[in-house]
């Protein structure tokens, strides 16, 4: 049997945080760019930024307080609709949409939360789906903000803030630094009481609450936090396409990614979804020009195989995997 | 009288939900496990019934018979291999596998029957009667009357036999059971096996009457979710009823708002007992 709380974020962190790995994860990242400079390249590089933000702020709820949301593209579509919403409105540069959309992801977090909260953690996935599924609806009925066509971004740049580059340099950087931003608030989180508190609740609610961990209270603050992020994400995809519609905003496919791409890596782990995209993204691309336009499905058909294979064989993800696999003396030589 | 007509349509379609519904409430009373994979498991019994017309041949009960076995089949099979070793394991790893489970049976489907919308060829069941001046197509009437049939002899299963008898003790108290000489894995087994053999031939019945495509599991799947919540976590009784009453919803809802309206209101009506009944949604648990 599966310990509850086998997955151990302390004992992982402690062998990756050491300076050395860290500074080599940062140096990759700031140099992939600049060593792959072909556009193909480049683009993965984005795809992959962009993947690791969303997973990893799924992974403040879903993987840190183990509520496992299957609905996040809720809030990922809400910051992607309301760039350019304001911008199709009022003519406003998308950036100021941004805002919007975060304040409205937290909003509706706080409005799924507090009722299925309360329920157990099935409840919670089942709501996420169904809601999920409601705006999606919602969205491809409603002529507002472009019924199942969407909507389109600014075509050419009217300046720099209307972040339309040509390139894709200028959006790997900035979305390298949004991941930094939300790295670094998840690392803050780990050591603060907050952290505990999630960890406490995902091993058990119950003992938890006991415990005097104000569970409610704590739940909702990790769903809103992690809505938050995620509608940034979503924000961040919309500028780059400069389009939007209700499936690839609030389609189901979207919360998928983010639940693979953490789970992969490891739930409730610092670099969980960042290793879990540096193995999915690539592989996603791969499938789509091996197989073709029809060869999405077969990608989906991989990811339903490997989410089935995560849960039965190693919930805990790769990290995890490789804290049992690699014997004790070689890891303690690299820790040291 | 057109009115009558939707009400009438209503409540078969709903005596189908009912009974594929019966099966998700099972496993939730059973062992507090949602199966995400609910909704596919139907859809794969209405490829097994297409199958089975045009490879065996034979009218309505030998392609029901044969989607009722298929997926009992592929449920208990399903258990041993993988439910039963993450039961008792991470939510995560609870949630994931059925969820999991579901994309690789959706688009296996998308991938060998494609997306193309198919429907059984003519069968026996073909044609429409005149019921006092409704008009109801027999395959309907048919479906949804063996529906109301299997969802209640499910119902009485659990509730009159020795069978269902052990299978609440294993639900209640899965240690007590054991010492009173119930296996627990093999009664869980069989609850897997009645689940998706309830929702296979649910699905079989479904195609007497529905045309369809690999992505029907994803509005059943819902669906069932919303009878499950609304009857009771746990009660095949109550998900008879909340069957038949959210049939009628949607067949009403898609007369007077229209077609593309009858989803969104039942996930609409599943949101809104999410805030304002959640303690009634817990059922048993």
């Amino acid at each position: 049997m599966v310990p509850a709380a086998g997955i151990d974020g302390q004992g992982v962190s402690k062998f990756l945080t050491p300076r050395a790995g860290v500074t080599l994860v940062v140096a990759g990242l700031l140099l992939y760019p600049l060593v792959f400079t072909g556009a193909f390249y480049r683009d993965i590089g984005v795809s992959f930024v962009l993947a690791a933000i969303s997973a990893s702020a799924w992974n403040i709820v879903g993987g840190y307080a183990g509520q496992v949301s299957v609905g996040h593209s809720m809030f990922f579509g809400l910051g992607a609709y309301t760039p350019l919403l304001v911008y199709n409105l009022w003519g406003w540069p998308p950036l100021l949409g941004i805002p919007f959309g975060v304040v409205l992801a937290v909003a509706l977090s706080i409005a799924v939360g507090t009722p299925t909260f309360r329920l157990s953690g099935h409840y919670f996935s089942m709501a996420t789906i169904a809601v999920a599924e409601l705006i999606r609806l919602l969205a491809s009925t409603w002529n507002f903000i472009g019924a199942a066509i969407g909507l389109q971004g600014p075509a050419t740049a009217r300046g720099w803030w209307d972040l339309t580059f040509r390139g894709e340099l200028p959006y790997y950087y900035i979305f390298l630094g949004v991941l930094a931003v939300v790295l670094l608030t998840t690392a803050a989180i780990e050591r603060r009481r907050f952290g505990f508190y999630l960890r406490a609740i995902k091993a058990s609610e119950r003992a938890a609450r006991s415990l005097g961990v104000p569970v409610r209270r704590t739940k909702l603050q990790a769903l809103a936090l992690s809505a938050a992020f995620t509608a940034i994400a979503g924000s961040l995809y919309v500028v780059k396409t400069g389009f939007i519609d209700p499936d690839s905003g609030f389609g189901i496919l979207v919360s998928v990614q983010m639940v693979i791409i953490a789970a992969l890596g490891g739930a409730g782990l610092l670099f969980g979804p960042l290793l879990g995209a540096v193995i999915l993204v690539p592989l996603q691309t791969a499938t789509n020009s091996w197989f073709g336009g029809g060869g999405s499905g077969l990608t989906y058909i991989i990811y339903g195989g490997i989410i089935v294979v995560i849960a039965r064989f190693e919930p805990g993800g790769l990290f995890d995997l490789w804290h049992r696999v690699v014997p004790e003396r070689w890891r303690r030589a690299h820790v040291a | 009288m057109v009115v009558v007509q939707v009400i009438v349509g209503g409540l078969l379609l709903g005596a189908i939900y009912a009974l594929f519904s019966s099966g998700l409430t099972l496993i939730w009373g059973m062992m507090n496990f949602i199966n995400f994979a609910h909704g596919e498991f139907v859809m794969l019994g209405m490829y097994v019934a297409l199958l089975a017309v045009t490879w065996i041949g034979g009218g309505p009960p030998v392609f029901g018979v044969a989607a009722a076995v298929a997926l009992a089949a592929l449920g208990v099979a399903i258990y041993f291999l993988l439910i039963r070793h993450v039961a008792r394991g991470p939510m995560l790893a609870q949630i994931l596998s059925t969820f999991g489970l579901a994309l690789l049976l959706r688009y296996s489907a998308f991938y060998f029957f494609s997306a193309n919308f198919v429907s059984l060829p003519p069968t026996s069941l073909s044609g429409t009667i005149n019921l006092a001046g409704i008009y109801l197509p027999v395959a309907q009437l048919v479906a949804g009357a063996v529906a109301i049939f299997l969802t209640m002899s499910l119902h009485m299963l659990l509730t009159r036999t020795t069978i269902g008898s052990k299978l609440l003790a294993v639900a209640e108290d899965r240690t007590a059971a054991m010492l009173m000489g119930i296996r627990p894995d093999r009664m869980q087994a069989l609850a897997w096996g009645l689940s998706a053999g309830a929702a296979g031939i649910a699905g079989a019945l479904m195609a007497t009457a529905y045309p369809w495509s690999p992505s029907v599991g994803e509005t059943f799947g819902p669906i069932a979710f919303v009878v499950v919540a609304l009857g009771g976590f746990g009660s095949v009784l109550g998900s008879l009823y909340a069957g038949l009453i959210i049939g009628l919803i949607q067949a009403a809802s898609a007369f007077w708002l229209g077609a593309i309206y009858k989803d969104i209101v039942v996930y609409g009506l599943f949101v809104a007992l999410l805030w304002f009944r959640p303690q009634g949604l817990m059922g048993k648990a």
